[in-house]
């Protein structure tokens, strides 16, 4: 389920748009067909992220970028106030997240955290630990992973420490 | 060979510092190498070294000119910002240890207070940029943010925590006629309910935005015998990069918490005939209060996760247990990406700080965690 998003209004004030160079192109096409992937070491199998032009573990430099499930867990995230870009400043207060994936934790991307239909989320209401799912949004050109918050209205697990959640 | 002891720091020298401060980095940074060279009584002629960091509005080839140096015979500039400083000591250090020079100036001068923040409104997304600025982790403070709330959630870290950190240097840059903040009492009150900036930080999370520039001068302990001030040891110096990380925005790797810090502690630590526990007093790096936690904790000051606790019952403050960033620190002195931390572990030792640790013999100096970094250790 791969809902196009596109929060940029204003064509003077637009989000950010990555760039596209050799070393990412693959997941950038991918995303623009609604798929999430991982760059995958073709030597030796491992996951890489952000992606590299050889693999640590083996030394190869054949890779591919292989699609994986897009659901994921919030291991942390930020709650931006401004001063910021105009185009952030106008979503602002936005949550950026640092997400797990569930297929492979070690793997971890930066999105925005959506709610279930795709639009904002209001920051209160995210915690680490909450189970998410990919979606994409557009970026100029260029199709964005961004995180949705599942549906559901059970509490997310609790923090690996007992104090309790920081309050606003 | 170890480099323990066998260079000193002779000279420190500063411009004013201000929200906008007359004249160009160059020129500041001319005006701050000059007053080290005066401080230490060693004439511009004699520097054959010079130590800076990278992104620098000028180069070695303008500074040398203008300040009348001599034949240089070393010259280097370290990387990553806010986590050079210690390093352009330490190198200076170890080009004096082998003999590549005798008299190395080091430096920093920026114009954040009147000038523009490098990354704003830019659009050039450099690796690792592009996987975590459009979604709208735009700014250093937005990219700590996001391992501040971490180490929360695993530790219990809490916000009166890293109030603690932002209330003793306020407290210390009160003594301070130099510090930008000093004029300014904070308290926990007033912390909490500042405004957020990136949720989880605040406010006075945030260090200051200045202009100004600041200078040391290196030579061997010999040379420092004819010199003006009392030496100042450069003790042990290290560097640290972990394995698989991505400097501020340092996602993606397992353990985000053995940092830069914990890294360089190691070889620091085994460089020096001292410990943490011998440590009289400490200057780290502040452009965010969460950094000097993760420091305490990377530098063995505290167990791993334990930072918060510790910044209780004023351990930081002037009589704590480790007094931190005694002139005020970036937070409240001036922010000159750290370098005024290491100008203030030389008065310590000198016995010149405007906060004194009474009988202070063994100073720690830090650079930026969360980048790949440097720490010092000075001592009298």
């Amino acid at each position: 389920m791969t809902s196009t998003l596109d929060p940029s209004s204003d064509a003077a004030a637009a989000l950010l748009e990555p760039v596209v160079d050799p070393v990412s192109a693959g997941f950038w096409s991918a995303t623009a067909r609604g798929e999430l992937t991982v760059q995958t070491c073709l030597g030796c199998g491992a996951h890489r992220f952000p992606p590299s032009p050889m693999c640590p573990a083996c030394h190869s430099v054949a890779s591919a970028w292989r699609p994986v499930p897009g659901d994921g867990t919030v291991w942390s995230f930020v709650v931006p106030h401004p001063p910021l870009l105009p185009a952030y400043a106008e979503l602002a207060p936005y949550v950026a997240a640092v997400v797990a994936l569930d297929v492979d934790p070690s793997v971890r991307m930066v999105g925005r955290v959506v709610d279930a239909g795709g639009g904002p989320i209001e920051p209160d209401r995210v915690r680490v630990g909450d189970p998410v799912s990919v979606r994409f949004a557009r970026h100029g050109a260029v199709h964005v992973p961004v995180w949705a918050l599942a549906p559901t209205d059970q509490p997310a697990d609790q923090p690996l420490h007992e104090h309790p959640e920081v309050s606003r | 060979m170890a480099l323990k002891d066998i260079a000193v720091i002779a000279g420190i020298g500063q411009t004013e510092f201000g929200k906008s401060v007359e004249g160009t980095e160059a020129e500041l940074a001319c005006r701050a190498i000059t007053a080290a060279l005066d401080d230490a009584g060693i004439p511009a002629s004699e520097v054959d070294g010079l130590a800076s960091y990278t992104q620098e509005a000028t180069d070695e080839v303008a500074i040398a000119a203008s300040i009348g140096a001599g034949d240089l015979s070393w010259f280097g500039q370290i990387g990553y910002g806010g986590g050079a400083g210690c390093a352009t000591i330490g190198h200076a250090a170890m080009a004096i240890a082998t003999g590549q020079a005798s008299t190395v100036v080091a430096w920093r001068s920026r114009k954040r207070g009147s000038g523009g923040r490098p990354w704003a409104g830019s659009n050039q997304l450099d690796v690792p940029a592009q996987w975590t600025r459009p979604s709208g982790v735009l700014r250093p403070v937005d990219e700590v943010a996001m391992l501040t709330r971490r180490h929360m959630h695993e530790f219990g870290t809490k916000r009166e925590h890293l109030g603690n950190v932002a209330i003793a240097v306020r407290g210390h840059a009160r003594s301070n006629p130099a510090a930008l903040m000093g004029g300014r009492e904070l308290d926990m009150d007033q912390y909490l309910a500042s405004r957020m900036v990136s949720d989880p930080l605040c406010l006075f999370d945030n260090c200051l935005e200045t202009d100004g520039a600041i200078a040391a001068v290196v030579v061997s302990a010999e040379r420092a015998a004819d010199c003006r001030q009392p030496p100042v040891y450069v003790h042990a110096f290290a560097q640290g990069l972990p394995r698989g990380h991505q400097t501020m925005v340092d996602y993606f790797r397992d353990d985000p918490f053995r940092g830069p810090s914990a890294v360089a502690a190691r070889s620091l630590w085994a460089g020096a005939d001292v410990g943490p526990a011998d440590v009289d007093v400490a200057q780290i790096y502040d452009a965010f209060t969460p950094m000097v936690l993760f420091a305490l904790e990377g530098y063995g000051f505290c167990g791993r996760g334990e930072s918060g606790p510790f910044t209780e019952d004023g351990a930081l403050d002037a009589g704590g247990s480790l007094p931190v960033n005694t002139s005020g620190g970036s937070l409240s002195e001036a922010y000159i990406h750290g370098f005024n931390l290491i100008t203030e572990g030389v008065r310590q030792l000198r016995g010149t700080s405007t906060s004194q640790v009474p009988d202070a013999e063994v100073c720690f100096v830090s650079s930026g965690d969360d980048v790949p970094t440097s720490a010092l250790v000075l001592r009298r």
